[in-house]
């Protein structure tokens, strides 16, 4: 007998359809996984279940928890669901606690309101359950409040409150989305445990296919409102039977073609760090007393040869878009120097920085919020002709943003649109075109594609290549995701605590990793080869 | 939090420090010689600049802000020129008008508007909420000394339930007085307590499309108790911001209010003593009023960390 | 007072669509157009002359002759409002002109600099809002006499650290954003972004802003010609109608009700195109719908 079932779920918000005719269901102890694009509607099923949906939200069909007809239970049947036996997770830990709240209060309210304990009764819960979710008493009292806690922390309360009651079923709505990989690895595990330990049913919805092979028994595949494929995850994923499947796991594994790689050490370097080192002045304290420095990025050197594709890899607060901000001279460092083409840019006024910034341009992690909603592609892509001698007449400046669209393979018509008229990967593009429009020697692109569904993900690495083979571009890709390191990088620099500790070729420092910084990360990190395999294995 | 605390507290006493110099400075520019202004058109050279000497007017100009300054420290604020009566007595007389009369207003305008925005947020585009938002825009749009005399028109002339104006002083026995303070009061208030109506509102809203509301729906409370439980206190830092700007606003309100009903308060004070040159009165008063509001502004700056725990720890 | 940065991602077109479907917009834009209409009318026409005394028709009510009855000195009260308006409008107009000729600049520079020019900038603006406006505003009056200009200039000066706030907290939303940054990476100094890319990302902040300031000066002049501060006679202006109505309540309450109403529908209607704007603009109002 199933938890969950949901029979021809359609939901409309106005009259915008969300969902058509979704099938799904959860039995008891069971983690089924939710996977699909952005805007394929996995969070409306989710919140539909839980009946939080926006007003104008109109569901039909039959959605049954535990045999209680959810579509027309009354608001009231509802309350006594909702924290009790149907516990929620959501994506972003840093905003979903209320931030004038102690974690205590937040953990035990649901207690109280649901089981009419004592506060004293319901405090000693609460304190059982953070002890449970891996935040032991003595750091981590119940008077602490949400700000005092790290991401990977609040999302642990997060669970807490979700899982206080021992709920009969759990619903994680990307849950480990904003965190870095070895936390995520942290959270699977933790949700994992507590299912097995309650017979807890989990609906974990993600849009990584590589977690949630790692994670379900069953997966359902989601695209535009519609099931397009469920069923066993490591059948479902071997027989690939649904071209949309099919597409989905290619474009997650996908490495682009790159014929000729680049080797470090013959031509004279492009970019030199030699002892980087940025402190931030420590928070106030008192009056008189400040917090030591905090050390952002400590001691750093590299090298980036003409050419050449290397990948910056670390855990978010490593230091690396620290690193990066200094190098693209947005930043300057406490001390050491960075030479770009054998000349020094460190402490330059921005007048003498301008041939540097022409050879050197960058591309940002958020296709949405990387372009002046205000201005028209065509100046957009233009702004850096700024750093050119001589300022182009408007003509050339037009041929030069077409010509620079051309490669990203936009088109002229594209030149008089507002960035908002494009989807993110055609943002994505457009940033790049940015990028390569003075003809630059060396992009700095920091998290380039982790904002990007992975198909259109596949295409823009694909880009990167293209050009790196094309025009000959040097990159330092700054990134938390190691397939991207591996599909598109030569050698790979692993930042852990502000210090570079690990250097080499990508396949020898991600196949073979030396230090625990980088072990770590190579354990954590999802990989749907790797996933896949052990699913066949499990089950012969 | 005592760094926090102590900032603030810097602050408000630099800006009070200023503001002094401010005042001082801008009187100076006035034009008129109050020596002159004191002994009539009629009299001597002589006689002035003798008036002028034992008022110290001739002192250099650093020596007068000290003494001045130094003696507001001491409440020793010196004599008035046209009353010939030491300015803090008429500032205590006119103050038992003054005080009463903005704290109640600030009361009633409170009282009014957190309750009507916490309707207004809990009923969000249904007939109540456009009804009570309607009104609140009227109330905003309304001038208070207009409102002061269709209040007047309507409970004084017509109704005749109330005075329309004067005030018979707290001897007379508290009912009477705050008789004569009700209708001033209420002018005073509507309108405020629209615009803080608005603001809770939408404050409220706000706050309601945060992720942590759905969180705590997602515990299994109903939205009323979320509403109280999690919204309003979130909700009560802009709400705090307008009720201290309307503290400042409620001062210079009474201006206007007190010459609309004739009631001997501060406002009115001042306002006969700019138009008589009265500078020592001037000053006083409306160093009285900006410390007044420098204190309040300081006090909601307290309740900030008081309702924020996020402050607590900082600066 | 709280400020929503999301910017709109729409074409004019789009937000002209939607700005004739919000009631609040429309309302607020009638009737503004309605009252300038009624002030630059009054250049040219007005029932009958405000300048000229008709004593045997003094303290009349509202009859078919003069619509809202006339005052003590036998003027019309309609034609004094029409007249009047323009006096209350380009009084608020220039403060607005001033708070925001001054006051934005000042903002996006403190913004833009940060650290002690950002602390200094904001320290005086304290002191200026520690000032109650009125108060301030009679002071200057009684400094300076009595007088339109005066009024402008006083209410002009509180203008402008309202906008300076608006305009700072604005660019300090914008500052941090990713295009900021790859701007900065073309090489473009601080002043140059803050004229391309900060100032046009918050002028519907500003323009909101605007409105309520406008709205805000109208009832401010209102008070201080009421306490004869303001225009001086014979140059009518609704404040001081509102003085002379004020001893003849008894016997004429028109000369109170009808330039009171003036200033409330003024008012409104600014307020509401105020509304009106920055809930077309405002994505999130948006996604509510």
């Amino acid at each position: 007998m199933s938890l969950l079932e949901i029979e021809n779920l359609s939901l409309d918000i106005g009259d915008m359809p969300i969902l058509k005719d979704v099938e799904l269901s959860v039995a008891p102890g069971e983690i089924m996984g939710l996977v699909g694009e952005s805007g394929s509607g996995k969070s409306m099923t989710a919140l539909t279940v839980m009946r939080l949906l926006p007003h104008a939200a109109r569901a039909t069909g039959r959605v049954a928890f535990d045999g209680i007809d959810i579509l027309s239970a009354s608001e009231d049947q509802m309350c006594a669901l909702r924290g009790d036996d149907i516990g929620m997770v959501f994506q972003e830990p840093m905003t979903a606690l209320n931030p004038v709240k102690t974690i205590g209060e937040q953990v035990a309210e649901g207690i109280r309101w649901h089981t009419k304990a004592t506060r004293a009764q319901a405090e000693e819960r609460a304190r059982k359950m953070l002890d449970r979710v891996g935040l032991p008493s003595a750091k981590f009292p119940l008077s602490r409040y949400p700000h005092e806690l790290s991401g990977g922390q609040r999302q642990r309360v997060v669970i807490a409150i979700a899982c206080a009651l021992k709920p009969k079923l759990l619903i994680a709505d990307e849950p480990t989305t904003a965190l870095d990989v070895v936390l995520q690895a942290q959270i699977l595990d933790l949700l994992r445990d507590l299912v097995t330990e309650n017979r807890m049913g989990l609906l974990l919805i993600s849009h990584d296919l590589a977690v949630v092979t790692e994670m379900a028994d069953r997966i359902t595949i989601l695209r535009h409102g519609e099931v397009m494929e469920a069923g066993d995850t490591a059948r479902t994923l071997s027989a690939q039977l649904h071209p949309y499947t099919r597409q989905l796991a290619q474009a997650s594994m996908h490495v682009p073609a790159r014929p000729k790689t680049h080797l470090a050490g013959a031509a004279k370097p492009l970019l030199e760090v030699e002892g980087a080192t940025r402190d931030y002045s420590g928070r106030r304290t008192s009056l008189f007393k400040r917090a030591p420095d905090i050390r952002a990025v400590d001691d750093v050197s590299l090298s980036i040869a003409p050419g050449q594709s290397v990948a910056l890899v670390g855990r978010s607060g490593c230091g690396k878009s620290t690193l990066a901000r200094m190098i693209l001279a947005l930043d300057r460092p406490t001390s050491g120097t960075i030479r770009f083409r054998g000349e020094t840019v460190t402490g330059k006024s921005e007048a003498h920085l301008k041939p540097a910034r022409r050879d050197m341009q960058v591309v940002f992690q958020d296709p949405y919020g990387s372009f002046d909603p205000r201005q028209k592609v065509e100046k957009l892509v233009a702004e850096p002709l700024h750093v050119l001698d001589k300022n182009p007449t408007r003509a050339e400046r037009r041929e030069r943003v077409a010509q620079a669209l051309h490669e990203v393979g936009l088109g002229p018509r594209d030149l008089d649109k507002y960035p908002h008229e494009f989807s993110g990967g055609q943002r994505q593009r457009l940033s790049i075109a940015r990028a390569i429009i003075t003809r630059p020697k060396l992009v700095v692109a920091d998290e380039p594609v982790s904002a990007l569904d992975v198909s259109i993900r596949a295409q823009i690495l694909d880009l990167f290549a293209e050009l790196n083979q094309k025009l000959g571009i040097a990159y330092l890709f700054i990134t938390h995701d190691l397939t991207v390191a591996r599909a598109i990088t030569d050698e790979v620099l692993v930042m852990h605590e502000g210090k570079i500790v690990e250097r080499g070729k990508t396949s020898e420092v991600l196949d073979h990793p030396q230090s625990e910084a980088a072990q770590a990360l190579v354990t954590a990190a999802p990989d749907l080869h790797r996933a896949m395999a052990r699913r066949m294995q499990e089950q012969g | 939090m005592t760094t926090y605390l102590l900032k603030r507290l810097a602050i408000a006493f630099a800006t009070l420090v200023l503001a002094s110099i401010v005042v001082f400075a801008v009187l100076e520019i006035l034009p008129g010689d109050p020596a002159r202004l004191m002994l009539g058109m009629n009299a001597s050279t002589d006689q002035v600049e003798l008036l002028r000497n034992q008022m110290g007017l001739n002192a250099p100009l650093v020596l007068r802000y000290l003494h001045w300054a130094g003696g507001l420290l001491s409440l020793d604020f010196g004599r008035s020129y046209t009353y010939s009566v030491p300015v803090i007595d008429l500032v205590r007389e006119r103050l038992a008008v003054s005080l009463p009369l903005a704290l109640i207003a600030l009361a009633l305008s409170t009282v009014i508007a957190i309750p009507v925005g916490l309707f207004s947020a809990s009923r969000r585009g249904r007939a109540g909420d456009t009804i009570s938002m309607g009104a609140a825009q009227l109330g905003v749009a309304v001038p208070n000394f207009w409102f002061a005399l269709m209040l007047i028109y309507v409970f004084a002339v017509w109704l005749r339930l109330v005075p329309a104006g004067g005030f018979p002083g707290w001897g007379a026995g508290a009912w009477p007085a705050l008789k004569s303070l009700l209708l001033p009061a209420v002018a005073l208030a509507l309108p405020q307590a629209a615009i803080l109506a608005r603001v809770t509102r939408s404050a409220l809203i706000e706050v309601l499309n945060e992720d942590y509301i759905r969180t705590a729906r997602a515990k299994g409370l109903p939205y009323r108790a979320v509403l109280w439980r999690h919204a309003l206190r979130n909700a009560m830092i802009p709400v705090l911001t307008i009720l201290g700007l309307q503290f400042a606003f409620l001062l210079a309100g009474t201006i206007i209010i007190e010459n609309v009903f004739y009631l001997p308060g501060l406002g009115r004070l001042v306002f006969q003593a700019i138009t008589q040159r009265d500078l020592i009165v001037v000053e006083s008063v409306v160093m009285l009023l900006v410390a007044a509001v420098i204190a309040v502004n300081l006090l909601v700056d307290l309740s900030y960390a008081a309702v924020d725990p996020r402050l607590r720890g900082r600066r | 007072m709280t400020l929503h940065l999301e910017i709109p991602e729409e074409t004019f077109a789009a937000i002209l669509a939607k700005a004739f479907r919000n009631t609040a917009f429309v309302t607020g834009f009638v009737i503004t157009l309605l009252i300038l209409a009624m002030a630059l009318a009054s250049y040219v026409w007005t029932p009958y002359d405000v300048t000229k005394l008709v004593i045997s028709d003094k303290t009349q009510g509202p009859t078919l002759a003069h619509w809202f009855g006339t005052d003590h000195f036998g003027r019309d009260i309609l034609s004094m409002i029409m007249v009047g308006a323009r006096n209350s409008i380009a009084v608020a107009l220039v403060a607005v002109g001033i708070g925001m000729g001054v006051g934005v600049p000042l903002g996006a520079f403190a913004a833009a600099r940060g650290g002690l020019v950002d602390e200094a900038l904001m320290r005086i603006n304290d002191l200026v809002f520690a000032f109650p406006a009125l108060l301030s505003a009679i002071m200057i009056t009684a400094i300076f006499g009595p007088g339109a200009i005066n009024a402008i200039i006083a209410i002009g000066i509180f203008n402008i650290p309202v906008f300076a706030r608006v305009a700072r907290a604005g660019a300090l939303a914008i500052w941090p954003r990713e295009f900021i940054l790859a701007a900065r990476a073309a090489g473009k100094g601080k002043t140059q972004i803050t004229i391309e890319h900060v100032l046009p990302n918050i002028a519907t902040l500003l323009l909101v802003q605007g409105t309520i300031q406008f709205a805000l000066g109208i009832l401010a002049e209102a008070g201080l010609s009421y306490l004869g501060l303001g225009a001086q006679p014979p140059m009518p202006s609704w404040g001081r109608m509102l003085f002379d109505a004020q001893t003849r309540m008894t016997v004429a309450p028109w000369m109170a009700i009808f330039p009171g109403m003036a200033i409330v529908i003024t008012v409104l209607g600014l307020n509401l195109l105020g509304d009106g704007i920055a809930d077309i603009l405002d994505p999130k109002s948006r996604r509510q719908r």
